[in-house]
């Protein structure tokens, strides 16, 4: 820790968020809000003469309201920076009439209560996202009083009473009579392995932490007594199962069953746990005079912000999805971002510790060339074609076209900073862009191909490579069984699916078309979903003004962890399928043959 | 429009894998391998093992060069898995990468499909009739080369955070560490002794 904080090529910021990220892999732009510390971080000695002055009093967050801090304060005494900080929103403030002590107090001058938040740019080529979890909260699971019965903890608080530094130096004390316990039951899967409440995964490190705990316990007194409630105990690392048998031996036992319901004796606050013992099948009671439950691991509530500017995946358990389970664990589906951590999965130090320097060597490997290729597949303007109207500079998510509508000069497309979603190319109602690999004449020599034999039996499917396609190949990968019909187109982006496409696909005869795409905040070309589904609606509208049946044109977002889904939509598109007949598609083909009713594609 | 420029000559390569039982299982390969073989402008259509083991990509380069094939048709596995190392098989046959397309002939047909063999087969042959269509018009893609900003972002001073910012900043890169919170260390700094070998967390 205290390596980061003086390493000459880390620039360390703390109270800081991102504000916005742009640009590409090699290039990213980064704005960042330092928020005002109030104490100056290179000068303060953290000597704590101003925290002996400071008048206020609040709960310290970081031993979980267990004790005590001012105002001024080091959240903990390893901190880095080792600078104190002030907590402005309790802090009196500096008028001296009301207060400023620690002013006055501070021999260096390093409080300064005009420090102003601060707005920096950077520039990366690579980013690597560690944002962490955040423990359940077992309010909830009401049966366990941990809101009603004081000597009911959670293991975070546990930790930081059996800790050292924490509120007790150490000393495992009850909150009620500030006296050790001499018996302590500690719950298992509190907040994981749940359909119910709380998360249907297993949060990985309870087990372990609960054999950790009790060997610290047993370390302190011998003889107290431990027991653990338990569904399963997975001991699967490297000395985990050692550990275990060293707790086993040590006198912990293991019951499995969880308790379905914790009482407080009223007078002496001993909890008495009711649990059926699930290999004796008996109902039992055990008095404890501390419980603490090993609360699970979830995903930061504040992931989204994060998850929406560098537009990355989830998986269904609300982590972020990494680029391929196996042989891709750290990159995300965007080029040049990597995760490090819990932001990818629940997992231990060493685990967290292994995919950081994963991380970190897949992002050296794309800078230490010094130069990147970047993506080929781009947008070109034909200039004798381009009428200047404006339309694909305003669709396109990255800001990469330009052009001049007053003067009339050609788009022209800045191609570092295309990322080839092809929505331009989509969208332009003079032909004049050229969406290189996934060209017009390719797209269409594909529906051509696909609907060349018996067309009636086909359900077209326009499916984007990172979600909806993704999403398929998870549907495969789960061995998920559904109806043979699917004909699957893939584009880099759904916004690339032209109005040309699908009215081609209907006038070779296909019943129904799928266009499928990543969930709106979710594409991995920032906003380009968008136009897709403003384009979907458009031509629905105008199939019901043509007379044809608008639901045979269907738009469907699946994410790439959505192989169930994906299942589910095929199936659904088959019922559809089946509901269109031979006469309709005849009659289809014939509206649309006789171009003239179509109407021109309106300019938004 | 723009595209309809003259086009040189397709001749086209199809290769389908069996992928062991995984694709060969359920799909007929021989007979999607002879109906690619009726398709216009192909020249060679295989069957093999294991299109992704060496041999496999060896007969790829070698039909490449004595074949004058121009345009590789890949029927096996997601392009999401297997596009990088195709496209690699190409460029060391001297053939532009981006004249490889593939059929998703496993996770789209043999692994959805398994109690439908024929179905899978119809459907596979109708993925490698699409890809060969698209593959005629495939042109050759260069590579930009733009020069990287020697840095990271590190978004998190958790343990992870810190291991990964340590590890850039030792190997010379310039790293920007930011956390939320006024220090680092993340839930790390909160435990004592850390499992299993019971040793200071901090």
């Amino acid at each position: 820790m205290a390596d980061a904080g003086r390493h000459p090529n880390i620039t360390l910021l703390t109270q800081s968020e991102i504000k916005s990220v742009s640009g590409y892999v090699g290039n990213f732009q980064v704005q960042i809000l330092k928020k005002a510390r109030y104490v100056k971080e290179d000068q303060c000695t953290a000597c704590g003469d101003c925290v002996q002055v400071c008048p206020v009093l609040v709960p310290n967050e970081f031993n979980m309201g267990l004790s005590s801090r001012r105002a001024i304060y080091q959240p903990f005494p390893q901190a880095i920076p080792s600078a104190y900080v002030m907590d402005i929103n309790n802090c009196l403030g500096y008028d001296p009439v009301v207060c400023g002590k620690c002013i006055e107090k501070c021999k260096k001058k390093c409080i300064d209560f005009n420090m102003n938040d601060q707005e920096l740019t950077f520039k990366v080529g690579t980013i690597i996202v560690a944002t962490g979890m955040e423990v359940y909260d077992p309010t909830e699971m009401d049966e366990y009083g941990y809101t009603r019965y004081e000597n009911v903890l959670t293991s975070p608080e546990f930790e930081r009473l059996i800790n050292a530094g924490g509120p007790t130096q150490g000393q495992v004390l009850r909150l009620t009579d500030r006296k050790p316990p001499k018996s302590v039951a500690f719950i298992q899967c509190v907040g994981s392995r749940s359909q119910r409440r709380g998360e249907p995964y297993c949060s990985n490190i309870c087990c372990m932490n609960t054999v950790k705990s009790t060997l610290m316990l047993k370390d302190h007194d011998p003889d107290l007594d431990v027991k653990v409630f338990y569904i399963d105990m997975r001991a699967f690392g490297k000395g985990f199962e050692d550990l275990f048998r060293r707790s086993k031996g040590m006198g912990v036992r293991y019951i499995r069953g969880l308790p379905g319901s914790i009482q407080e004796d009223p007078k002496s606050k001993d909890l008495i746990l009711t649990v059926e013992d699930t290999a004796t099948n008996q109902l039992e009671k055990h008095r404890a005079e501390m419980v603490v439950l090993a609360v699970g691991v979830k995903p930061p509530q504040d992931m989204k912000t994060i998850q929406e500017m560098l537009a990355l995946q989830k998986n269904s358990d609300g982590f972020y999805l990494e680029a391929h389970p196996k042989l891709q664990p750290v990159d995300s589906a965007t080029r040049g971002i990597f995760f490090a951590g819990c932001a990818e999965g629940p997992k231990d130090i060493k685990d967290a510790v292994t995919q950081a320097s994963a991380a970190v060597a897949r992002a050296v490997r794309l800078m230490n060339p010094k130069r990147l290729r970047v993506e080929a597949i781009t947008a070109e303007v034909v200039a004798e074609d381009c009428t200047s109207c404006g339309i694909c500079a305003k669709v396109c998510p990255f800001r990469a076209i330009t052009v001049d509508t007053r003067a009339k000069t050609p788009a022209r497309v800045t191609v570092a900073a295309c990322s080839g979603c092809g929505t331009c190319a989509a969208e332009c109602p003079s032909n004049a862009i050229m969406m290189h690999h996934f060209t017009d004449g390719q797209i269409e020599a594909q529906i051509d191909a696909i609907l060349e034999q018996d067309p009636l039996q086909r359900i077209l499917v326009f499916a984007c490579n990172w979600c909806s396609y993704a999403g398929a190949d998870f549907a495969g990968v789960s061995r998920l069984q559904y109806p043979p019909n699917a004909r699957l187109i893939r584009t880099m982006c759904s916004g690339r699916v032209s109005e040309k496409f699908v009215w081609r696909a209907f006038e070779k005869g296909s019943p129904v078309v799928l266009v499928s795409g990543c969930h709106i905040g979710d594409c991995h070309y920032l906003n380009a979903n968008h136009w897709t589904e403003r384009r979907v609606k458009r031509m629905q509208k105008k199939m019901e003004k043509m007379g044809l049946r608008a639901e045979r044109l269907q738009l469907e977002w699946i994410s790439a962890a959505e192989g169930l889904r994906f299942k589910e939509v095929m199936e659904k598109m088959e019922r559809l399928r089946q509901s269109v007949t031979e006469q309709e598609v005849t009659e289809t083909k014939r509206i649309l043959i006789d171009r003239s009713a179509v109407p021109e594609q309106e300019v938004q | 429009m723009q595209e309809l420029q003259e086009r040189e000559e397709s001749r086209i390569g199809i290769y389908v894998c069996h992928c062991g039982s995984n694709i060969g299982g359920v799909v007929d390969c021989e007979g999607v391998a002879a109906y690619g073989q009726t398709l216009p402008d192909v020249i060679v259509s295989r069957h093999e093992g294991y299109l992704c083991s060496e041999p496999g990509q060896n007969q790829i380069k070698t039909d490449i060069q004595e074949q004058r094939l121009n345009r590789i048709v890949v029927a096996s596995c997601s392009p999401r898995l297997h596009e990088p190392t195709f496209r690699k098989c190409l460029a060391e046959a001297g053939l532009n990468p981006y004249l490889l397309e593939m059929a998703n002939l496993r996770e789209q047909c043999s692994w959805v499909h398994s109690h439908d063999p024929e179905g899978a087969t119809q459907k596979s042959k109708d993925l490698v009739r699409s890809a060969v269509a698209r593959a005629r018009w495939l042109a050759g893609r260069e590579e930009m080369e733009v020069p990287i900003e020697p840095a990271t972002l590190v978004i998190g001073g958790g343990v992870a955070g810190i291991q990964a910012a340590l590890d850039l900043a030792d190997s010379g890169y310039r790293v920007i560490l930011v956390e939320k919170q006024p220090s680092i260390g993340g839930i790390m700094a909160w435990l004592d002794k850390t499992f299993p070998t019971m040793d200071c967390s901090i």
